[in-house]
């Protein structure tokens, strides 16, 4: 089968790989009908993440059909349903899966040895995402074998298109576990710093839960353009600052609620020097993450509020104003999204016509293009926003 | 590095049988070519600065040497970083820093002439080179096409944003179960 697959450092090749197998009776094979580059993958096509191996399949955002099921499935999935893989493999019978931190599944991560030495406690398995989280071959690809598959998948009617159910996997719970995760008053402002995939869906879920303003931070015109249309009030940080307008917009207080929707690769500019201290730091291996976005979000946010991570850090962030945070008595809420807690809810949404999550898709491109779609992509050429595969 | 990682994997993994089209182009593995060149050049120039500058006939320059050396590893550095353009572009700069003093050794009575000439002549090459990768690399990695308006019918919501505010404010989470009880110690 063709699939995309990781060579090194912005070394992406659409590769003729051997098929995947059941390895265990319960697993699954799916026939991808459509897959997505996601704004993480970028970072392990940066190579900031360590634990990739040359070889190793991308992707994590992906649907389409079951054609196989081993014999441990329990008939939960038969051959034929459509369903969409989440990104966080759950075996579903764990303590942290009963309480619905799927995200934290102590037992789907095959390389539990591996974690609980580097995280000192293994997390959830996730799709193409470093041997840190199993190593599992990613769903860019013709098919993708689906571990613990009676509990990994969310089943999906015949009656919605792949475009409008594909982002139930990872970007929409993921904007609207960052936005739930904040306590919403109606009284709120919610500050979101990136309108990129993850960002554009937190948007629309802090309107959704009712947020008084929703201010959107970024420097792209396409993305900010859509921010807008998705109901936000938009600072374009390479033209003004930011800390000014969201002490404007609140009265000098700050925002309630601010949401970190960059994750380790803030935007390096002249004109804020820690990004580029960041960027040396980074380059010689003496910082991991460029942390930016927290910096600002740590000295912006109204005093008592909630700070949401759901950009995803890598490893070690320097000169983060702990005093700035603990004085202000600033809640921290942050981790890898528990998908499944929070998809029955949202195709019910998708499905009464409230959202329709497709709004993102900006470029649709064969499995094959997906090597230049990565470089697309990343370099916010032609005014892409969100990409996605069809095998 | 694929075949090895490839027998490391599980039976039931998929493996590589065939590689594709990279998501490199020719200008990325150029600026790669050109910043491992740098580094090995920067090395040379902190390790054996005599040499240089013997061969050369400019003794005494050997600090600059050095300097010049550390100014290669920063270039090539940066050209095999994901800011490659800004490496390449450097190495340009240091390029003509390179002729401007190397022209100095075209003096009368310097023996070594003819290698000071070879010596230009080779930095004219890779000047060249480098403006040609860093160009190449300026437009495969340029943004393009964006604009406010592009995705301003977007929303997201099929009923109009009006509709869609606070339209999930009675949105409760699921509540956990409670964590399991200990058990009772009884006496």
């Amino acid at each position: 089968m063709k699939a995309l697959v990781w060579h090194g450092k912005e070394d992406i090749r659409c590769d003729t790989v051997s098929d995947p197998q059941i390895e265990d009776p319960r697993d699954a094979i799916v026939k991808v009908t459509s897959c997505a580059i996601c704004g993480s993958d970028l970072h392990l096509f940066h190579n900031f993440i360590p634990a990739m191996l040359p070889g190793d399949i991308m992707g994590h955002e992906m649907m389409g059909e079951v054609v196989e099921v081993g014999s441990g499935v329990d008939g939960k999935l038969k051959k034929g349903d459509r369903i969409v893989v989440p990104f966080t493999i759950i075996c579903g019978e764990c303590d942290q899966c009963k309480r619905g931190n799927f995200s934290v599944c102590e037992r789907s991560n095959r390389r539990k040895n591996l974690a609980d030495k580097v995280f000192g406690h293994t997390t959830a398995g996730l799709f193409g995402y470093t041997h840190l989280t199993g190593g599992y071959p990613g769903g860019q690809a013709e098919y993708v074998r689906v571990p613990f598959a009676d509990a990994t998948h969310i089943k999906v009617p015949d009656g919605l298109s792949d475009e409008q159910v594909l982002f139930l996997g990872d970007i929409f719970p993921t904007g609207w576990q960052a936005a739930v995760q904040c306590d919403i008053e109606p009284t709120d402002t919610v500050a979101i710093w990136g309108c990129g995939p993850v960002g554009q869906m937190t948007i629309r879920s802090a309107v959704l839960l009712g947020a008084k303003q929703v201010v959107a931070i970024d420097r792209l015109p396409e993305r900010l353009g859509m921010a807008e249309a998705g109901g936000a009030i938009t600072i374009n940080f390479d033209e003004e600052s930011v800390v000014e307008r969201l002490n404007e917009l609140t009265g000098g207080k700050g925002p309630d609620k601010c949401i970190d929707c960059i994750g380790l690769e803030s935007h390096v500019t002249a004109s804020k020097p820690d990004t580029v201290y960041d960027r040396m730091k980074q380059m010689m291996m003496l910082e991991s993450d460029r942390p930016h976005v927290l910096r600002e979000m740590i000295y912006v946010c109204r005093p008592a509020g909630v700070i949401s991570i759901p950009g995803v850090y890598g490893g070690l962030v320097d000169k983060i104003p702990w005093g700035q945070a603990m004085n202000k008595g600033l809640t921290f809420r942050m981790g890898q999204t528990h998908v499944n807690r929070w998809t029955d809810d949202l195709l019910r949404r998708i499905e009464q016509g409230q959202i329709d999550p497709s709004f993102v898709i900006t470029h649709t491109a064969r499995l094959e293009d997906g090597p230049e779609m990565y470089k697309v992509f990343r370099d916010k050429q032609d005014g892409c926003v969100k990409v996605v595969l069809k095998p | 590095m694929t075949y090895l990682s490839n027998i490391t994997r599980p039976k039931g993994d998929p493996k590589v049988l065939q590689s594709g089209r990279s998501s490199l182009g020719p200008s990325d593995q150029l600026s790669r070519a050109l910043g491992w060149f740098s580094i090995a050049l920067g090395v040379t120039e902190l390790v054996a600065p005599r040499r240089i500058t013997q061969a050369l006939g400019m003794e005494g320059n050997e600090g600059l040497v050095r300097a010049y050396g550390a100014r290669e590893i920063g270039s090539g550095l940066l050209s095999l970083s994901l800011d490659k353009n800004v490496g390449l572009w450097s190495r340009v700069a240091g390029d003509a820093l390179d002729i401007a003093t190397v022209a100095t050794a075209l003096r009368p009575g310097n023996r070594k002439v003819g290698n000071v000439l070879l010596t230009l002549g080779l930095l004219a090459g890779t000047t060249a080179i480098d403006v040609l990768g860093a160009q190449a690399v300026t437009v495969r990695h340029k943004r393009t096409g964006g604009t406010r308006a592009q995705y301003s019918d977007r929303s997201g919501f099929p009923q109009g944003v009006a509709k869609a505010r606070g339209a999930a404010r009675d949105f409760r989470p699921q509540q956990p179960p409670a964590a399991p009880r200990l058990a009772q110690v009884s006496g």
